[in-house]
């Protein structure tokens, strides 16, 4: 019932989509109200078809109902519930309706936020947003349908319906917390860039080039911005607590597929600051904003189609060319207009100098694009030399990290740098007073940890480079505390807190930036990992750096979902028992053929981890297999990114308003702090 | 302000040759030639000293492994490559029985080919559209 209740209703979404899309154009056409407000009525109309669609799918994994081709082929009777639910994303089919489904979400969203507000925009809006839904409501019902029954072949060759007992089970490598929000969170960051999309395609069809279009999509885009970040660090989180080779990025296709939306997502919410304030890069905007789109489809398209190889390319199937179609379509479509409307984008200012506020945008687009360049080069390279020279030829990560280590590092001075410089020029004075102190005390410390034995050059760099820019940060936020603390009698930690939600965007944006630095702290610690292994047997040991590892237990656990050999090991740091860890080596009992996968165990605290792997058994199966792994540092990543959710939420907020009279003196104080920019 | 573009477009090709520098010399040195078992039967002796990447599935009950090295042989007979592995890291998991295996290494002298990545890929159990119907049976018999 509820498959045929979720085939029903995609077919339907397809139907009022279609609708959709043709009532807000042919609306427009004949300016009559009714059929484009039907239009918009139909956008909603698609959100409740595929929500009741993947409602329908989720309760038949709640259900085991087997006879559903995709629910087999993800699930068994015995894997946790909260799996279940997680396998609508698990697979093919319905991690690209899940993917049609936050569209859907997003548009109704969008209409009925923005209708009033923008109303000779929405149509459009709706237009293009109904038309990327139509392309994957087509794509859910023609090539990758959730719904498909399971079938069985009869001697015949010819297909008949089939119910297994138990389901096939749900990928070992998927069974894990982080693979059960790292989808969503993804998802939720490349769909999001469709909305600013629509709306730039919207500007440029209405020819309302304005700053409207980038003001009504400021907060989605930084909201999307967000997601994909979460979720593109999530991935690696994942990688760290699932793969067990040790680290958290690898360059693997799919990894890069996330970074590349990311990449010219991030030079996009930066460069869009120029236009805002200079009305300059307007073309330069609209491109980003595209090539975000598309990165982010393209990305999809990556991680879904098994065009490259790649340790979690988890599927190869018929939806590349639904995807390339959608991609030149879009791609085509978007820059004809642009480039039709070129005349209403001219730039209203000039770059003046080298060291001014836009020339360090400027540089931070350059090389935000030019890393997306590279990864993507490296990342199609295989497919790009075959098609060329017929020679299949991959790069590793010797390519990424040459290219994009110095990219990082130059990012992370510009990330400094660029906050504090004046717009227009700056003057030699005002960098003194800016960065002196910062730049020796960041050289400073590197003296002593390059005495300390801190040698590794990029290493080495990375940390200084991110005192630097704390320092510079931490600067910013004292002499705002200081200055306002002086006039409004508040104390320090008051003035701060009411400094930052005066001013959300920029004291956000300092956060966001602090988070960078430790990420980046993070980071560079992956300069430092050590490993060691051993067979080990009951009582033996094994050192690495300040820790000691003992075997006290080697057993064997049973749950209804697996089978696992497990290791109870002591972990001692300088000679103190510090935890047990408990090292597994899986085997699921869903599916045929019984696949092995190891579960990491990781003591973390703020100055290293402790990653402990059980690879196997020796063939006696006396001693397991160990092998470690001392990451300095990585702690640092995952807390950057929480401080960088923080940041990005301040940074949504709308400022907090102040009384009048204390208003007036603040903008006065910021005018005079710009004409002594200006005059100095 | 002719000058100062002249100045932007100097900082601009000064980044993207230094980057392009470091993204060839990257290139040379990870660039890995991918092949088939069959391609490389075809290519007999010339393979020299490059880089390779092999991928194959692995021959059921090849899997042999000896204090930290691990050999496994790949192909379908008569074709087939015997692979040594001696890195540093656990192998995949997922490197069983008829998986697809992606061998990262060099060529022997003695015709072993010594790898020291693998990755590998269990394609037989998921996602491969065809063989669902058939491996439900198995399990249902």
């Amino acid at each position: 019932m509820a498959a045929q209740l979720g085939q029903f209703a995609l077919a339907l979404a397809w139907v009022v989509t279609v609708y959709s899309v043709i009532a807000s154009l042919l609306g427009i056409r004949l300016k009559h109200d009714k059929l484009i407000a039907s239009g918009r009525n139909a956008a909603i109309g698609v959100a409740v078809c595929i929500t009741t669609s993947i409602a329908c799918l989720g309760y038949l994994f709640a259900v085991s109902d087997f006879s559903i081709k995709y629910i087999a082929a993800h699930s068994n009777r015995d894997l946790p519930f909260y799996f279940k639910i997680s396998s609508i994303w698990g697979g093919q089919e319905g991690s690209l309706l899940f993917w049609g489904w936050i569209l859907t979400m997003y548009t109704a969203l969008v209409v009925i936020q923005n209708w009033r507000k923008h109303s000779s925009l929405m149509p459009y809006v709706t237009a293009v947003l109904m038309a990327s839904s139509l392309f994957f409501t087509s794509m859910h019902l023609f090539a990758v349908n959730p719904f498909n029954q399971t079938v069985i072949l009869s001697s015949q060759m010819s297909p008949l319906p089939f119910v297994p007992r138990d389901g096939s089970g749900l990928n070992p490598l998927l069974q894990d917390p982080y693979m059960v929000i790292h989808p969503p969170m993804l998802y939720l960051g490349f769909v999001g860039f469709a909305v600013p999309f629509a709306f730039a395609m919207a500007a440029l069809i209405t020819k309302q080039l304005g700053d409207t279009w980038i003001r009504t999509t400021r907060r989605w885009t930084m909201v999307a911005w967000m997601f994909l970040s979460v979720g593109v660090v999530l991935g690696g989180k994942w990688a760290y607590h699932e793969l067990g080779w040790g680290g958290f990025w690898a360059w693997d296709p799919v990894e890069n597929a996330s970074l590349m939306p990311w990449l010219i997502g991030t030079a996009y919410l930066h460069s869009v600051m120029v236009q805002e304030k200079k009305g300059m890069l307007k073309v330069w905007n609209i491109v980003l904003v595209i090539m975000t789109y598309i990165m982010a489809v393209f990305g999809t398209f990556l991680t879904r189609s098994g065009v490259v190889n790649s340790v979690h390319a988890f599927a190869q199937s018929p939806i590349g060319g639904y995807f390339a179609a959608f991609i030149v379509v879009a791609l085509s479509g978007s820059l004809y207009l642009l480039f039709d409307r070129l005349p209403y984008l001219k730039s209203e200012n000039q770059m003046e100098s080298m060291v001014s506020r836009e020339s360090s945008f400027m540089f931070n687009n350059l090389i935000l694009l030019a890393s997306c360049f590279a990864v993507f080069w490296g990342t199609m390279f295989p497919v790009i030399s075959e098609a060329v020279k017929g020679v299949k030829i991959t790069v590793g990560p010797p390519f990424f990290n040459k290219v994009n280590v110095p990219i990082a590092i130059f990012l992370m001075f510009l990330t400094g740098v660029g906050p504090l410089l004046a717009w227009r020029k700056a003057s030699t004075n005002s960098l003194k007073r800016n960065f002196l102190w910062p730049a020796v005390v960041s050289l400073a410390t590197g003296v002593v940890l390059y005495v300390r034995g801190v040698q590794h050059f990029y290493a080495w760099l990375a940390i200084v480079m991110s005192i630097f820019v704390a320092l510079t940060i931490f600067r910013e936020f004292i002499r705002g505390a200081r200055a306002r603390s002086g006039g409004t009698g508040e104390n320090f930690v008051e003035a701060i807190v009411n400094l930052t939600f005066r001013n959300t965007r920029r004291y956000g944006g300092y956060i966001i930036h602090f988070a960078f630095v430790l990420m980046f702290l993070g980071w560079s610690g992956q300069a430092f990992t050590t490993d060691a292994s051993a067979d080990m047997g009951l009582g033996d040991t094994l050192e690495l750096r300040e820790y000691t590892l003992r075997m006290d237990k080697l057993g064997i656990d049973d749950t209804p979902n697996y089978t696992s050999d497990k290791a109870t090991v002591s972990l001692f740091a300088y000679g103190k028992k510090v935890a047990n860890l408990y090292p597994e080596r899986r085997v699921y009992k869903a599916g045929t053929e019984p696949q092995p996968t190891s579960e990491v165990a990781i003591y973390s605290t703020m100055r290293n981890d402790m990653y402990v792997v059980m690879a196997g058994a020796t063939r006696d199966g006396k001693k397991a297999v160990i092998q470690i792994f001392y990451n300095p540092l990585t702690m640092w990543v995952w807390i950057g990114a929480v401080v960088m959710v923080i940041g990005t939420l301040i940074a949504l907020l709308p400022n907090r308003k102040t009384p009048a009279r204390k208003r007036q003196e603040t903008e006065s104080k910021e005018e005079t702090k710009d004409v002594e920019a200006k005059v100095t | 302000m002719k000058r100062k573009q002249l100045k932007f477009a100097a900082g601009s090709i000064i980044i993207i040759l230094t980057l392009s520098y470091l993204a060839y010399s990257g290139y040379q040195e990870s660039k890995t030639y991918y092949h088939t078992v069959p391609e490389i039967y075809a290519m007999k002796g010339a393979v020299d000293d490059r880089t390779l990447q092999v991928s194959g599935d692995v021959i059921p009950g090849s899997i042999q492994r000896e204090g930290k090295i691990v050999t496994f042989t790949i192909g379908e007979a008569p074709q087939t490559l015997q692979v040594k592995y001696v890195g540093k890291q656990p192998l995949p998991d997922t490197l069983i029985d008829r998986a697809t295996a992606m061998a990262t290494g060099k060529m022997g002298p003695d015709g072993v080919f010594v790898a020291d990545t693998i990755l590998a890929k269990c394609a037989s159990k998921y996602e491969k559209e065809k063989a669902a119907g058939v491996e439900l049976t198995q399990k249902s018999n």
